[in-house]
Order: C-alpha cells, then sequence, then structure tokens
C-alpha cells in the first residue's frame, strides 16, 4: 500500500462523509422537531437530481442555478407535504413513517411515469477535468460536492444558533412543550424544518446527480444510509449526524476500496446494528 | 345460542366449499394467484402477531426469504423430500431471526422498526454477495414438491391444480393455529406489552420472553409462506424479497387493520382483487397503493375491518329516518 492510495482514500472518505452528512441532516432536523420520520427522503433526494437534470443538464441553466432551483422545489415540496399530511398524524411516529411510505410509492410512480424508466440519466459535469495534487486526482465536481456541503452546513448552524427562528427551531426539537409555553409555534417550527431539511436533502441530490446514475429507484440506497447515519447520531442530534457521518463515510469508502461495495454496505448495516446493541440510545443522547 | 353457533359455521362451509370448488371454475391464471394469495395471507397474518407485541417488523420479508432460500437449496441440492424441506426451512427462518433479535430486542417501537429494516437488508444483500444463493440471479430449477408413502406411493404436487389443494391445506393449518394463539391468554399479554411494557414488566412478566416468543413464531410461519412461494414460482432471487415487498406488507397490513385477526385477511384480499381489477394501470399501480394508504391512514387509521363498525352510527341514522318517513 503506498502513499498515494492512502491519500486518495482519505480524499474519497472526506467526499463521501460530507454527502451523507448533508443528506442525512434534512432527516434529523426533521426528526428531531417534529418527530417525522420521513422514508420518502430518499426520494426527495432523488427529485434534487431530477430538477438538476431537468433545468441543468435539458434546459442548460447554470448548474449552481439549478442546485439553488433543486433546494427551492424541494423545500417547497416538503412544507406542503408536511401541512398537507404529516401534519394530522404528528406524535404518532410510526403512523407518519408509515404514511411516508405512500408517498415514497407516489413520488416514484410520478417520477418514472413523467420521465421514463428506461436508461438512467446522465448529468454532465459542470467543470470538466480534475485536480491533480501529489500524485492524488481530484475530480472537480468532489470538490464542489465538499465545498457546498461545508457551506451550507455551516450556514444552516448558524442560523439555528443565531437567529429567532433557528433558537425557537431548536427549543421545540429539546421540548416542544416548555417550547410551546415559551409562545413559540411548534406548527410553525415544524414547517420551517420541514422546509430546509426537505431543501438541504434536494441539494444533496442535486449536488451529487454528476457522479451517480439518476433515475426514479436511486433513493433506496440513500434512505438506508440516512437512516443508519441519523439513528447512530442519535435521532434529532445534529452534531452526531455529522460525526456519524464522518465516521460510515470513512468506514463505507475504505471498505470499498479494498474488499467492493456489497460488503461495506454490510459492514455498515451490522457496524450500526452493534453500535445499536451497545448504546440503544445511538452514539449521543439527545440535544441539537 | 344455537343459532350464533350455527352462523359461523355455515359461513365456514360455504368458505370451503367455495375454496375447494373454486380452482376447477377459474383459469390457470387465477389458480396461480389465488397459490400467492395463500402464501401471502399466511405472510401478513404472520406479521399481524408480531406487531401485537408492538414490534413493526421491516425483517419479516427477507426472513420469509430465508425460508424460500433454504427449502430451495434443501430440496435442489440435497434432494430431501418436500415434507422435510417445509418444517427446516421454516427453522432456519426461526434460526436467522433469532440471532437478528439479539440487538433488534434494545429496540422498541420506531428504533426497532428502523433497525429491523437495516437487518433484513443485511441479510438480503448477503445472498447477492455469498455464492451458494446464486447472487442477483438467485436460484432457479427448485423441484415441485412431491410426497412419498413409505416410498411405494407418490403424490406428485407438480400440477397447478394439486399444488392448489396443498396451498390451501397448509394455510388453513397455519391460520388455524395462530388463531387458536390469538385467542388464547398469550396474546393478551403481547397486547399488554404493546399498552404498557413497564407495567407488564412489573407484574413479573418477562417482557423480553414474550417478544421473542411472538417474534419467532411470526417468523416461522414467514419461513413457512417463502416454501410456499419458492416451489410455486420454481425460481426465487434476492429482488424479491427488498424494501418494495416489505413496504407492499406493511401497507396490506395497515389498510387492512391490525387490531383484530382479519385485518390482515381482509387487506390481502382488498388488494388482491384491486390489483386485478386495475390491471391495466400497469407501472402506475403503486401509485394507486400510496394513494389509498396515505387516505386510510388518515380517514380510517383503524383500517379496513373498522369500516362496518364506522358505518353503523350512519346506517342506524339512516334506518331512524327511514322509520320517520
Amino acid at each position: 500500500m503506498n502513499f498515494q492510495l492512502i491519500l486518495q482514500t482519505i480524499i474519497n472518505g472526506i467526499q463521501l462523509s460530507s454527502f451523507y452528512a448533508l443528506l442525512a441532516i434534512g432527516l434529523s432536523l426533521v426528526f428531531g422537531v417534529a418527530g417525522i420520520a420521513n422514508l420518502a427522503h430518499g426520494e426527495f433526494y432523488m427529485l434534487g437530481a431530477y430538477v438538476v437534470w431537468l433545468f441543468y443538464n435539458l434546459r442548460g441553466l447554470n448548474f449552481f442555478a439549478a442546485v439553488l432551483l433543486a433546494m427551492l422545489l424541494v423545500g417547497g415540496l416538503g412544507i406542503v407535504i408536511e401541512r398537507g399530511i404529516f401534519k394530522p398524524l404528528r406524535g404518532n411516529v410510526l403512523g407518519v413513517a408509515i404514511i411516508s411510505v405512500g408517498l415514497l410509492f407516489i413520488l416514484q410512480v410520478l417520477v418514472g411515469q413523467i420521465w421514463g424508466l428506461g436508461y438512467p440519466k446522465r448529468v454532465d459535469d459542470p467543470i470538466m477535468g480534475a485536480l491533480h495534487i501529489y500524485g492524488v486526482t481530484i475530480g472537480w465536481q468532489r470538490v464542489i460536492i465538499i465545498s457546498a456541503s461545508v457551506f451550507l452546513l455551516s450556514m444552516l448552524w448558524l442560523f439555528l444558533q443565531r437567529t429567532k427562528l433557528g433558537r425557537a427551531i431548536r427549543a421545540s426539537a429539546l421540548d416542544s412543550e416548555a417550547a410551546s409555553l415559551q409562545g413559540i409555534s411548534i406548527n410553525r417550527s415544524a414547517t420551517f424544518a420541514m422546509g430546509i431539511g426537505s431543501a438541504l436533502t434536494g441539494a444533496a441530490g442535486a449536488l451529487m446527480s454528476p457522479t451517480v446514475a439518476v433515475h426514479p429507484y436511486m433513493g433506496h440506497m440513500a434512505l438506508l444510509i440516512a437512516l443508519i447515519v441519523v439513528i447512530v447520531g442519535g435521532v434529532g442530534n445534529l452534531k452526531g449526524t455529522v460525526l456519524t457521518a464522518v465516521l460510515f463515510g470513512f468506514l463505507y469508502t475504505v471498505i470499498t476500496t479494498f474488499l467492493d461495495a456489497v460488503i461495506a454496505n454490510i459492514a455498515s448495516v451490522l457496524f450500526m446494528v452493534l453500535l445499536l446493541a451497545i448504546k440503544p440510545g445511538g452514539l449521543a443522547e439527545h440535544g441539537t | 345460542m344455537g343459532r350464533n353457533f350455527l352462523r359461523p359455521v355455515i359461513g365456514l362451509t360455504a368458505l370451503a366449499i367455495i375454496l375447494i370448488a373454486l380452482p376447477f371454475i377459474i383459469t390457470r391464471y387465477y389458480v396461480d394467484l389465488s397459490i400467492v394469495f395463500f402464501a401471502h395471507i399466511i405472510l401478513a397474518v404472520s406479521f399481524r402477531l408480531i406487531t401485537t407485541t408492538g414490534d413493526f417488523s421491516l425483517a419479516h420479508v427477507p426472513l420469509m426469504g430465508m425460508g424460500a432460500y433454504a427449502s430451495a437449496l434443501i430440496s435442489k441440492y440435497f434432494g430431501w423430500p418436500f415434507w422435510l424441506a417445509l418444517p427446516l426451512a421454516a427453522l432456519a427462518s426461526t434460526f436467522v431471526g433469532l440471532i437478528m433479535l439479539y440487538p433488534l430486542l434494545r429496540m422498541k417501537a420506531f428504533a426497532f422498526f428502523i433497525g429491523s429494516y437495516a437487518i433484513g437488508e443485511a441479510l438480503r444483500l448477503s445472498w447477492i454477495r455469498i455464492g451458494i444463493f446464486g447472487g442477483h440471479r438467485g436460484i432457479s430449477g427448485i423441484p415441485h414438491p412431491s410426497i412419498s408413502f413409505l416410498g411405494f406411493r407418490t403424490i406428485n404436487f407438480s400440477g397447478v391444480l394439486p399444488y392448489y389443494f396443498l396451498a390451501l391445506a397448509i394455510t388453513v393449518l397455519c391460520l388455524l393455529i395462530i388463531y387458536r394463539l390469538d385467542r388464547s391468554r398469550v396474546t393478551d399479554i403481547f397486547k399488554a406489552i404493546h399498552e404498557e411494557d413497564s407495567l407488564v414488566r412489573s407484574v413479573g412478566i418477562n417482557v423480553t420472553a414474550y417478544r421473542i416468543l411472538a417474534f419467532e413464531v411470526g417468523t416461522f410461519f414467514a419461513g413457512i409462506s417463502g416454501v410456499l412461494l419458492a416451489h410455486h414460482f420454481g425460481h426465487i432471487d434476492p429482488h424479491q424479497f427488498n424494501l418494495t415487498t416489505g413496504l407492499y406488507l406493511l401497507i396490506w397490513v395497515v389498510v387492512g387493520g391490525y387490531a383484530t385477526f382479519a385485518g390482515p385477511i381482509i387487506g390481502v384480499t382488498f388488494f388482491t382483487l384491486l390489483g386485478e381489477l386495475m390491471r391495466p394501470l400497469g407501472a402506475w399501480m403503486p401509485l394507486v397503493y400510496g394513494i389509498i394508504l396515505i387516505i386510510s391512514l388518515l380517514f380510517l387509521p383503524e383500517g379496513l375491518e373498522s369500516l362496518p363498525e364506522r358505518m353503523s352510527p350512519l346506517l342506524k341514522k339512516m334506518g331512524i329516518r327511514d322509520r320517520r318517513t
């Protein structure tokens, strides 16, 4: 094993970790604030990728504008869905999870029927070529994914720490009853959390779209990853989610590099089950 | 009282006559469909048995697959007869389920739901990766069952009609066993665990033991369901037992209702009939499933089984109005 391979694996690990964090953070936020376990999360990711394919690849919109559009559209959809079908079942975690299964099927079929099942869609790289440092190759798309994820996650952190609305959302996550006694509207917190969470998930799909095959069922694997990261990190715990994303990002990269992807998936799942068997509450207890 | 006793007897006799006469009337396609329907009934009823303790297991379909794979391997490579393969395969499911339970028992409610999905997916992925399970292509050429008495008289179930009756007999037997269990004191304890597990624990009942019991009995029958499907299709692959199938199972049981024994049977029957009516929709079908699930959870949270109860005040109102006019 040489130095270049190690460095390359580390870079790949960082890229995958930042993607995992961006993918899972929305699920964790929504779960923590509103008790919504959205199993259609993978489909939101898929929609983000489709928006980029539709507007960047077919309509020739600027890639970053398309990513922004994906965030707006998927975030908007999240708000509509929260208001329309999750709200009546709030408080019943399993009920919301099951109703989101219906949503999962609806979105998959709609996308498959409107834009076709056939071959997966390909999204072109916005910046061709790669960065070469010390004999290590980093595709520009990977650089974009890493920097955009770090930027978006920092923006989320600033928003939650520094703004009044962000603090209200955190308060709702900590103790919804006490928060509502302070005059914080849980409904408003839940809607905003769902909007922001969905937008970030859409961004994850949009940013990843040039590096993956875009098809209606791409959400399955994304959902599994997001659930693993969120559950191990402790539901609603954003710091835990990011840390777990790094842990599993590196675990997956190392196993994929030296063995193969199926084993990496099995290992990730078994690792999660092992961690849960030791610490049922996840790596960290509640707290945003 | 005689009348109360007579009514279910008449109903069941009628049902038995219909089910026995049915394969001679309907076409081959519908006989095939009925066999799959029977397997799904066992699957849904055993799934609902586990839910009585509050554990919604998404590992149920992969564990059904475990039964299917075990039976396929036993009958194809060892050449052992069906009547031996059936219980052995169901026990294989039970055994794998027991291993899964070790971490799963530490989880409750929603965590259990997600944990069971993840660990079931690990089982399914291992079939893709481990050579003997045939990878993505799975296992083909699973022999049709045949039963021989002391080696000189053989009943061959290779025809679709004999297999129909075999599946029917196994299904009736499974339902009888689960029904007896559902009527017993054990199920009361299961339900009590669902309601208030700390209270149940405080009166000296071993909650973990009862959760294991519910899960393992359910898994045994899931294994049997898998065996029926494997020998019917003659082919199995990991794709058949993926999340989508598990979510369909969840939809059948949730829309049918899981409070009583009849709920999942109503659910499977409803969706099987619906699937046939809506066959022209083809690929749009999951969308219909999704819409029905959402409407059902929003407006009929106790499932289709609660429909008569919900309708009765309405009907009574109409009845009173009728008398007035």
